[in-house]
């Protein structure tokens, strides 16, 4: 009764309160809709609710749909479900969202929309989210229209693109306009205008809509294929002949066919007494035995006919398989199909792209971790096999830094000038007490050094175990720098890159324009010149290994951020870096530049013909290094005068 | 007389080796040493036959070969494709022939070959299995196709006069590729799998472990004894002091009118089958063989052993690989005593590897002539030497090697 007298009140009073009226009394104007709603009329309550412009309208709908509404039978107001105590359940007020009562929970109804109704309840809930003032609200409704496509939401979508404050979420509505349209518009014009529309944009989304739009049947005929035919099956080049004649088969035109399996259990169900269609069985060990023996049970008549390779040729001929587009509209394949192929042209310069960047930033890895291999082979002429495990106390040296130091910005830049120090102060060490004593003997050097390289890669296993150990990048370093949807590069690698950046311009400065440089030249050009003029080698030496070691300390800590600190992570890149220094030219900063460069454009170009297989990738690049070195024996950028040793 | 093929050391190296195998088959029958230990043994002859060709590259030509295991890892390869083809082929027979009709070659095929293929997914026989029914022809591919290898990578290499460490550098990368490939699971060798169960020889199922493995032994002593002498002979006589010329002065050699880069694909070659023989004899032995058994480390550690043992001399490469792989496998197997330090204990298992890699560079830099040195400071009191010995000496300094 009461129910009745407010509804009334409401209806009689709507016109003047229109401007301030609330949504409990909207709701009560169709209390029974409202209640046990169905997918027709709920379609009225929304308008509605739509018209009358409630702040709380949208989170009304959301409640609505997740079964949170209840109606409390003593006075038939609408509200919210809360807390659940025993018998009695909270009433949350809709329009002032507090705790309006706890009733017994005998005295409410709840409301079930079914599913029908929630998912208009959804649609409707879209149209609130694409005008909402969250910009991540936005993106998911958007998100949520690009799951399941309805060519109704492209009215709301459409009326919200003009209000769109946000750039790029007003290109997204664009886009997925363009999408419903291309595929749900009144007339071809306007699904073509949409389609051509689509073609500015390389996302996914577009692609996955053109291609659905493109999507095809195979049909097998005789004579030629009715309908809107993408292209013919050639027979040989895009199926086997087995595979062309399995289709005939399943389109139920052609007997099928009998396999070498099929006769084989065709026989045996027909053994008798130790032979079958006239041949023994212990005789029928061959392919043309058998086949023989089903051609006998053939003319029984007990088995289907054999099917001859002439009989499979000529059905083949006398059939077309042809891939025929679902969509029946020629003109409208048509623009899909030239708009998908302009889309892949500007994917494939995208994807060129990404390649050059992945091909840059491994480039800069190897540089770091090859420069100090080449300055020392270039200037004292031995290998140092120990230069991977120099990587790996760099790395280590972060991981411990940052032990102590967890603030992650500056433990990296203590770990940095402290990966140096430390890699130097072994390489010095090493220099002193093994290489000093075995310059004369270069195939010596690489064996002892790759004996200090095994003991210090156990040791580090005995002291920091086996597993890996991670070395975190400071949060400014996480993510990516996105240029579009597919070119996009990680901050750590754009900071590798800087990094060996940075030492490029060190190493050029300190070799070209200071006293030491000029020394560490001479003895690279000619040992025994450069002494006689009293450049101490020994120093000179010394000095160059130190440098070579501390680079190879840092690039551990770059190589660290970038994957992970375990005990053979030098070792994983001594070849590679060997590599780079043969590759490049032995003592020349150029010359490992131009090494690393090649390598890494060699790793991702291979890689890229075939993603998945890795090991094959770095197989070929070893082999054309193999091979590179057959005609530049000496590298890119070769030595010139006695230095070269011509 | 130093360089003749029946020197002192020649005879007391075969005669030690002949003594050895005999006490160890004598213990054997008394029960005295266990069928894996023979089975360690006759592994460990093989790495020395595998030792005496990298010194005869290394220490008599003067070419640090690090790729020499993808060698020995080809011949076990090659041998170990027909041991499974064969003894899949008699596991497979029964179920075949319990079958109503009798199989067809191609049904025998594909029953082999879904057997051996199963674990990487397929069951095609790869082109290179295309000889793996007969025996014969693997024996023969076990000399050929490490051969053929070495031919190809050595023909490139000496032509364009890669030398020194460019050299040890590109066959490291030689043997990295080739395991590098030989992991993917297309490369028609199970990839990372490997070929397994290689113990079990065909034909000879009833036949005990412990009669295999002591036939095993013998079967490698004798290539060892015959391999020495080979090689023996190899650097004796002319050959062995053009090698020897090539190594401490390549370019005077090549003044002198010799064709050095024939010289060294001669010996690269002649080294690369010896070696792939040994991995044939290996295999069988160690049971399975996986790519990771071609890693450049496993070539590194061949250097090794031939630098512990003393380069220059045969007998000397033998030696160390007969030592530092017993010790090696005595350490890691855990028999090693600990050592306990107060509150830290020395484990052998974590703590051999930098014993090795010390007392490596402690070889290299006070002793390098290795455990064949020993001999020297024995034979002091014997009449002088006049012919100077074949270990590194002035002829390996740098200029010599780098410069060509």
């Amino acid at each position: 009764m009461r129910a009745f007298l407010i509804a009334f009140l409401c209806c009689v009073l709507s016109p003047v309160m229109a401007a301030a009226q609330d949504l409990q009394t909207v709701l009560q104007r169709y209390a029974e809709e409202v209640e046990s709603p169905g997918r027709q009329t709920v379609g009225v309550v929304i308008d509605d609710l739509l018209a009358a412009e409630l702040p709380t309208a949208p989170a009304f709908l959301g409640y609505w749909q997740d079964r949170q509404i209840v109606r409390n039978q003593d006075d038939g107001l609408f509200y919210r479900a809360g807390e659940r105590e025993g018998e009695t359940l909270e009433l949350i007020d809709l329009d002032s969202g507090e705790v309006a009562m706890a009733v017994p929970t005998a005295s409410v109804t709840e409301v079930r929309p079914n599913g029908g109704v929630r998912r208009e309840l959804g649609a409707a809930l879209v149209r609130f989210q694409l005008a909402d003032p969250d910009p991540a609200v936005r993106r998911s409704a958007l998100a949520s229209i690009a799951r399941s496509p309805d060519p109704d939401q492209i009215a709301p979508l459409d009326a919200s693109i003009a209000d769109e404050p946000d750039a790029a979420i007003r290109d997204e509505k664009v886009r997925l306009r363009n999408i419903l349209a291309a595929r749900f518009g009144d007339t071809p014009e306007i699904r073509v205008e949409a389609i051509r529309n689509l073609g500015g944009s390389i996302a996914p989304i577009s692609r996955a809509a053109l291609a659905q739009i493109l999507s095809t049947t195979e049909v097998v005929t005789q004579g030629d294929p009715d309908g809107n035919v993408a292209r013919l099956l050639d027979v040989g080049r895009d199926l086997t002949r087995v595979e062309a004649y399995a289709r005939l088969v399943d389109a139920g035109l052609v007997p099928p066919r009998v396999s070498d399996t099929d006769i084989r259990n065709a026989l045996i169900a027909n053994i008798a007494e130790g032979t079958v269609g006239g041949w023994a069985v212990t005789e029928l060990d061959t392919v043309a035995a058998r086949r023989a023996a089903y051609v006998a049970l053939e003319a029984e008549g007990v088995v289907p006919p054999f099917i001859t390779e002439e009989e499979i040729e000529a059905a083949l001929s006398d059939h077309t398989i042809a891939l025929v587009y679902n969509e029946d509209d020629p003109a409208i394949t048509q623009a899909a199909e030239q708009t998908l192929a302009g889309i892949d042209r500007r994917v494939a310069a995208s994807n060129g792209a990404d390649l050059a960047i992945d091909a840059v930033s491994l480039a800069s890895i190897y540089f770091l971790a090859a420069i100090g291999l080449a300055i020392t082979f270039g200037v004292m002429g031995v290998i140092n096999m120990a230069h991977g495990e120099f990587i790996m106390i760099g790395a280590y040296t972060g991981y411990v830094v940052q032990q102590y130091v967890p603030d992650y910005t500056l433990s990296l830049i203590i770990a940095l000038p402290l990966a140096f120090v430390v890699a130097a102060a072994a390489g010095v060490a090493l220099e002193r007490l093994v290489i000093r004593h075995l310059y004369h003997r270069p195939l010596e050097t690489l064996l002892a050094t790759f004996g200090i390289s095994i003991a210090l890669q156990q040791l580090a296993k005995n002291i920091f175990g086996t597993q890996a150990r991670p070395l975190t990048a400071p949060g400014w370093l996480d993510g990516q720098w996105v240029m579009n949807e597919i070119i996009g590069v990680s901050y750590i690698r754009v900071a590798i890159f800087v990094l060996a950046l940075l030492f490029l311009g060190l190493l050029l400065f300190i070799l070209n324009r200071t006293r030491l440089g000029l020394e560490v030249r001479a003895v690279t050009q000619n040992p025994g010149m450069a002494a006689s003029m009293g450049i101490d080698p020994d120093k000179i030496n010394m000095a160059t290994f130190a440098l070579g070691s501390g680079i190879a300390g840092i690039a551990g800590v770059a190589i660290g951020l970038y994957g992970q600190v375990t005990s053979e992570m030098g070792a994983n890149y001594i070849v590679q870096s060997f590599m780079t220094v043969v590759v490049g030219g032995v003592g020349n900063v150029w010359g490992t530049l131009a090494g690393a460069g090649l390598i890494g454009m060699l790793q991702k170009g291979i890689e890229s013909f075939n993603p998945s297989n890795t090991l094959a990738a770095q197989t070929f690049m070893i082999l054309f290094i193999i091979i590179f070195i057959q005609f530049r024996p000496r590298g890119i950028v070769a030595l010139k005068g006695r230095a070269a040793g011509d | 007389m130093r360089n003749d093929v029946f020197k002192p050391s020649t005879l007391l190296f075969l005669g030690a080796l002949a003594v050895f195998a005999i006490v160890v088959t004598i213990m054997a029958g008394q029960g005295m040493v266990s069928t894996s230990f023979v089975k360690t043994l006759g592994k460990t002859l093989c790495l020395c036959l595998a030792a005496i060709a990298m010194d005869v590259i290394w220490g008599y030509t003067g070419i640090l070969s690090l790729g020499h295991m993808a060698f020995f890892g080809l011949g076990g390869y090659m041998i170990g494709m027909w041991l499974m083809y064969a003894r899949t082929e008699t596991l497979v027979a029964p179920g075949l022939a319990a079958q109503p009709l009798p199989p067809t070659e191609g049904e025998v095929r594909d029953a082999i070959g879904s057997q051996i293929f199963g674990v990487v997914g397929s069951s095609d026989f790869p082109m290179i299995w295309m000889f793996a029914d007969s025996l014969v022809l693997q024996l023969a591919l076990v000399v050929l196709v490490p051969s053929l290898l070495a031919l190809v990578f050595g023909w490139l290499a000496f032509r364009s006069r890669v030398t020194g460490v460019y050299l040890s550098i590109l066959t490291q990368a030689m043997t990295l590729a080739l395991a590098l490939y030989l992991f993917q699971n297309d490369s028609g060798l199970r990839g990372n799998n490997g070929l397994s169960g290689l113990q079990n020889i065909p034909g000879f199922e009833d036949v005990p472990q412990s009669t295999l493995s002591l036939s095993f032994f013998w079967a490698s002593a004798f290539a060892l004894a015959a391999g020495y002498l080979l090689f023996a002979w190899v650097v004796s006589g002319r050959m062995g002091s053009v090698l020897r010329a090539i190594r401490d002065d390549e370019q005077r050699v090549r003044f002198l009118g010799y064709q050095v880069e024939h010289y060294k694909l001669f010996a690269f070659v002649l080294t690369a089958a010896v070696t792939g023989i040994a991995g044939a004899l290996y295999y069988p032995q160690a049971g399975i063989i996986n790519p990771a058994e071609i890693a450049p480390i496993a070539s590194i550690y061949l250097a090794v052993w031939v630098a512990i043992g003393g380069r220059g001399r045969l007998y000397g490469a033998a030696i160390g690989a007969a030592v530092v792989s017993l010790l090696s496998s005595w350490f890691t197997g855990g028999a090693a005593p600990n050592i306990a330090l107060g509150d830290y204990a020395i484990r052998w298992t974590d703590w051999w590897l930098v014993l090795l890699g010390v007392s490596f560079v402690c070889v290299t830099l006070f002793a390098p002539k290795g455990i064949g040195g020993l001999v020297d400071l024995l034979q002091r009191r014997l009449p002088v030497d006049r012919t100077g010995d074949f270990g590194p000496d002035k002829g390996s300094k740098r200029a010599e090697e780098t410069a060509q």
